[in-house]
């Protein structure tokens, strides 16, 4: 009896040593002088959407460093909390939870992915907290009723499908195909090319669906060619959108404009398909492409900015998702900026914010648009001499 | 149970009795109880994967599916057919507990790797289902819009209300499990785990009773799903996958697969360990549980609180006497 009760008392005093470390050795928070401005973040830096989580997690941080050597907000050093998912919804919900409890942020930025981010929308929401997502599905902000403190900065597939339908009607093109991939994005692509057609005066005449991992899409291709389509629109991520333009070109159906998801927008994708793409259209967001827009546009100088000093800094390519945590992180320190750190103001300021230059467009939030994007924030893309060009109107 | 277990028993129930409070008052660890609420959820699948693999030597690498089987049930009777919570949970319980039997029953005439891998099989189809059964399970962008639930009335709301919920069900788990172990069943178990042909010869009905156990750990592994489901209020296929059914494994080897409290312990700990305390390694966290089970399996194959039971027992200059399936 004694001597299991010891190492009861052995391992309870083990754990009890463990989150004690844990608690003390956490960075220290006092600073000398203003009280730093916390922003919490979860992104998915590890994991199987680690390519996302990444470039966000490195924009994060030199977003924060630029902060703070110019001296920070009104004097207050801001101190970035940053958690991995792992690219994981429990883990998520777990961090979002900790930087609620433990750190006590004012607000949230990410998670990363849609999933994480439906998943910690009601925490939030308990909590308070206003919290904004860099992931992309419409569910996250809506039904605004139940989500009053929930924003998001990635555009939806309703602007990119949009802006895809709108160049096609300006070229007359009205009978399409689609080809989808089997995944979460493949599926809420074609639930929105599905839905948005009529308005457009578009009928789709092929609607094919094929698994993430599959290695031949030349069936799919056929019967696009076979049910007579104007255009074919491919919605997917990863080799599968490669392989389709591979297969187009191999079948000569080059006649027939190949229109492609924004998960296209990917210098890398260009040299998988080894100029096969020459002629691939696609709507981006303007942060892929900040050289080609004019001088005009009001997002060039932000752009610009970001572009040069990520490259300089890390020496690879800008990113749409590093795009997102430059949005989101600004639109965090402007309400601190302006609000100070009180989570209901920050979230009153972010639902009331207009005009807002980022990267991946003009924002214009308002108590029933949490996302504040409209397709025209987006430019339509053809690939030219292996290089993106914005596509002639 | 012998007054030691008795003893470790209250201390545990104590233990989680004031965890909620204690945790509060620091807001270092404020966090912990939502740590511990997965713990324990996780903590059921542990327990039933521990009778199967400690006590009748079967492996299973399909315990994610049936939490995922439970956590869907849940999910998309509450939500889409506006279900009681409660029934919904019974109902997705008969669910995985059909399924196992129907799975079990050709899979376990298989042995050592074969088994694991006809269980790892069917984890995959369920998964693929989850994925791909858009318009029930919301496949790959995930199910949300789960309600609470309620007990006696009330809505179960708050880190500590969920916290002794789930633990309540931990508790009784265990006993009932604890029960079983020291039957004739349990006994029967252990036979078949050290000797099938050998426990046949004595008449233990070896298959029927490795198939109960299958459908035994599908069924609390559907209600820790249940719970996962109303807790989180939101599913996607990715909590789901062969990933955490080996985490399930490896918590179950960490804590000892002999003793029901190894499972306690190993998952609390590795959950702790996955959530708190490897963040730092980041890509690196699957090498070091690899490292973790690499380590155990070589130098402490009997599992962190039988070999720390037999420690401290030399240390009192005890003589060490024959485990029992219960410590």
């Amino acid at each position: 009896m004694k001597a299991k009760s010891r190492w009861v008392a052995g391992v309870v005093g083990m754990a009890m040593a463990l989150s004690w470390a844990a608690g003390v050795f956490a960075p220290a928070r006092a600073q000398a002088g203003t009280e730093p401005y916390k922003v919490g973040a979860v992104f998915a830096i590890t994991g199987t959407a680690s390519f996302l989580g990444e470039p966000e997690k490195k924009t994060a941080e030199m977003i924060a460093e630029e902060i703070n050597a110019q001296g920070g907000i009104n004097g207050h050093p801001l101190q970035l909390i940053i958690y991995d998912d792992e690219s994981d919804a429990t883990k998520s919900t777990l961090a979002v939870k900790k930087l609620i409890k433990t750190d006590q942020v004012p607000v949230i930025i990410g998670p990363t992915q849609s999933d994480a981010s439906l998943a910690v929308a009601p925490i939030a929401e308990e909590a308070q907290v206003p919290l904004i997502s860099c992931a992309a599905s419409y569910k996250i902000v809506e039904p605004v009723s139940e989500r009053r403190w929930v924003f998001k900065v990635a555009g939806s597939d309703k602007h990119v499908v949009g802006k895809m339908y709108d160049y096609m009607k300006a070229k007359g093109i009205t009978k399409i195909g689609i080809m989808t991939a089997s995944t979460g994005f493949g599926a809420s692509g074609r639930e929105e090319l599905l839905r948005l057609a009529p308005e457009y005066g578009i009928t789709v005449l092929a609607d094919e669906r094929y698994g993430p991992k599959d290695t031949d899409l030349t069936a799919q291709l056929t019967k696009m060619r076979e049910a007579k389509v104007e255009a074919i629109v491919n919605w997917s991520v990863g080799p599968t959108q490669v392989l389709a333009v591979k297969a187009w070109r191999d079948l000569k159906m080059d006649n027939i404009p190949l229109y492609q998801s924004h998960g296209f927008g990917s210098r890398k994708n260009i040299e998988l398909a080894g100029g096969a793409a020459e002629g691939v259209l696609l709507p981006l967001a303007r942060v892929n492409v900040g050289p080609l827009l004019p001088d005009t546009q009001p997002q060039k100088k932000v752009i610009m900015a970001y572009t040069q000093a990520y490259e300089k800094k890390y020496n690879e390519p800008v990113s749409s998702f590093g795009g997102h945590a430059w949005d989101s992180l600004h639109l965090a320190v402007a309400a601190l900026k302006a609000v100070g750190p009180d989570p209901a103001k920050i979230r009153d300021f972010l639902e009331n914010t207009k005009g807002f230059v980022g990267q991946h467009g003009i924002f214009n939030f308002s108590p029933q648009d949490h996302n504040g994007l409209s397709k025209d924030d987006l430019e339509m893309v053809v690939v030219k001499n292996g290089d993106w060009a914005l596509a002639p109107w | 149970m012998s007054s030691r277990e008795k003893t470790a028993f209250v201390g545990l129930t104590v233990f989680l009795a004031v965890f909620p409070w204690v945790s509060a008052l620091s807001r270092s660890f404020s966090h912990y109880v939502d740590v511990m609420i997965f713990a324990g959820i996780f903590s059921l699948v542990t327990i039933g994967l521990s009778l199967l693999m400690g006590f009748a030597g079967q492996i299973s690498l399909a315990q994610a599916a049936f939490f995922g089987i439970g956590a869907y049930g849940s999910g998309i009777l509450t939500g889409h057919f506006h279900w009681n919570p409660w029934a919904a949970m019974l109902a997705g319980v008969c669910v995985a507990a059909a399924v196992a039997w129907v799975v079990g029953v050709p899979a376990l005439r298989l042995k050592g790797h074969y088994l694991a891998m006809a269980t790892l099989g069917f984890g995959v189809i369920v998964h693929i289902v989850m994925n791909e059964e858009v318009d029930w399970t919301g496949g790959p962008s995930g199910l949300g819009g789960i309600p609470g639930i309620r007990l006696a009335g009330r809505k179960i709301s708050g880190d500590a209300a969920w916290f002794y919920l789930v633990w309540a069900f931990v508790l009784a788990a265990f006993l009932f499990s604890r029960h079983v172990l020291h039957s004739r069943v349990g006994r029967a178990l252990r036979a078949i785990h050290d000797d099938e042909k050998a426990a046949e010869a004595m008449g233990v009905p070896v298959s029927s009773l490795k198939v109960q156990v299958f459908v035994y750990s599908a069924v609390l592994a559907a209600v820790a799903g249940s719970l996962y489901a109303h807790y989180v209020s939101f599913l996607s296929p990715g909590s789901f996958d062969l990933m955490w059914s080996i985490r399930f494994v490896l918590m179950v080897v960490f804590g000892g697969m002999q003793s029901l409290w190894g499972a306690l312990v190993g998952t609390v700990l590795l959950t702790f360990v996955g959530n708190e305390w490897l963040q730092v390694f980041a890509d690196f966290e699957i090498l070091v549980y690899g490292g973790i089970l690499l380590v155990m399996a070589l130098f402490v194959p009997q599992g962190l609180v039988v070999w720390m039971d037999a420690f401290f027992r030399r240390r009192s200059r005890l003589q060490p006497t024959p485990s029992d399936g219960g410590s």
